[in-house]
């Protein structure tokens, strides 16, 4: 596994990228959260990356995070203080500045 | 509520089989372990962990800290199997778990999930309205608990750790892992004491 980019209580923004609409993919980062702010809990490890393995092509691996998103601005709906808690791996996670956190 | 399998599948499964072992890929042996470790998984292991952690700070740190090595020390073997990762209930905050994308599921020690675990409709709900699932399962949280959704998208399988019932001071494993059921380790239920025993 490569060293982490990304420590815990890093601010992130997951990438609004669209893969499965430029051909045939295989993508474990769910629609609802591209483009979403995100906090970094905890780094899980490294693990194959799933968008090769699914067409059988070399996968090295990659870095796995739980990201925690308050889950009402997912939504437009639902209780403050809910979340949602997601493994994204770490190409699909874009570091937000430190100028923007304090914003 | 599966459907029995149709005749050609069973053929057709009969030649993967066959070929499988013609080519050395896998052996009969491998098929018999296979299916007698899939037989075994339950989520009677999975609620047996939980009540050796209400009752064991030492077994509830390990359990916390590598679920995959906790469920080796209960005899399952985790070799090949995704790493378990177990998601403490506080007073505060409470953990529903689902796979959006498909049906991730710690089957290693809950075994096979329930047809509604893997159904769209519990799938797009649970991430969106998971409150008004857990209404609907007859699921009360305590005020100010908040709710943490789980999605289980990657390499990572997930079980509930809920916090140990009220009434229950001086109960035995047993009687703790009784009170432990699949969709409590899922985290749409919480535990309940039986309704006689609650009442007094």
């Amino acid at each position: 596994m490569s060293v982490p980019l990304l420590a815990p209580g890093d601010r992130v923004l997951v990438k609004d990228d669209w893969p499965e609409f430029r051909g045939p993919a295989h993508i474990r980062t769910p629609h609802y959260l591209r483009g979403k702010p995100g906090r970094v809990v905890r780094v899980l490890g490294g693990f194959a990356n799933p968008e090769d393995l699914a067409f059988a092509r070399p996968a090295p691996k990659r870095v796995l995070y739980h990201v925690v998103f308050e889950r009402p601005p997912l939504w437009h709906e639902g209780e403050a203080g809910d979340d949602v808690l997601v493994e994204i791996f770490e190409h699909w996670l874009q570091p937000v500045p430190a100028e923007r956190q304090a914003a | 509520m599966s459907t029995p399998a149709r005749p050609e599948s069973l053929a057709r499964l009969d030649r993967l089989v066959a070929a499988l072992i013609a080519k050395g890929i896998v052996t009969e042996s491998d098929l018999v372990e296979a299916q007698a470790r899939t037989d075994r998984a339950s989520p009677e292991v999975g609620a047996r962990m939980v009540a050796r952690a209400w009752l064991d700070p030492d077994w509830r740190r390990l359990l916390l800290g590598n679920g995959a090595e906790a469920a080796e020390h209960m005899g399952v073997s985790m070799a090949g199997a995704p790493p378990l990762g177990v998601l403490e209930d506080t007073a505060t905050l409470h953990h529903l778990v689902v796979c959006t994308l498909c049906s991730c599921y710690p089957r290693a020690v809950l075994g096979y999930p329930p047809s509604w675990y893997k159904s769209f409709e519990y799938r797009s709900r649970a991430v969106r309205d998971p409150r008004g699932v857990l209404a609907e399962w007859g699921t009360t949280l305590a005020a100010g608990c908040r709710v943490r959704v789980v999605d289980s998208t990657a390499d990572y399988r997930w079980m509930v750790l809920p916090m140990r019932p009220a009434g229950t001071e001086g109960w035995s494993e047993d009687q703790l892992a009784a009170l432990v059921t699949r969709d409590v380790l899922v985290g749409v239920a919480l535990p309940r004491l039986p309704v006689a025993l609650a009442a007094e």
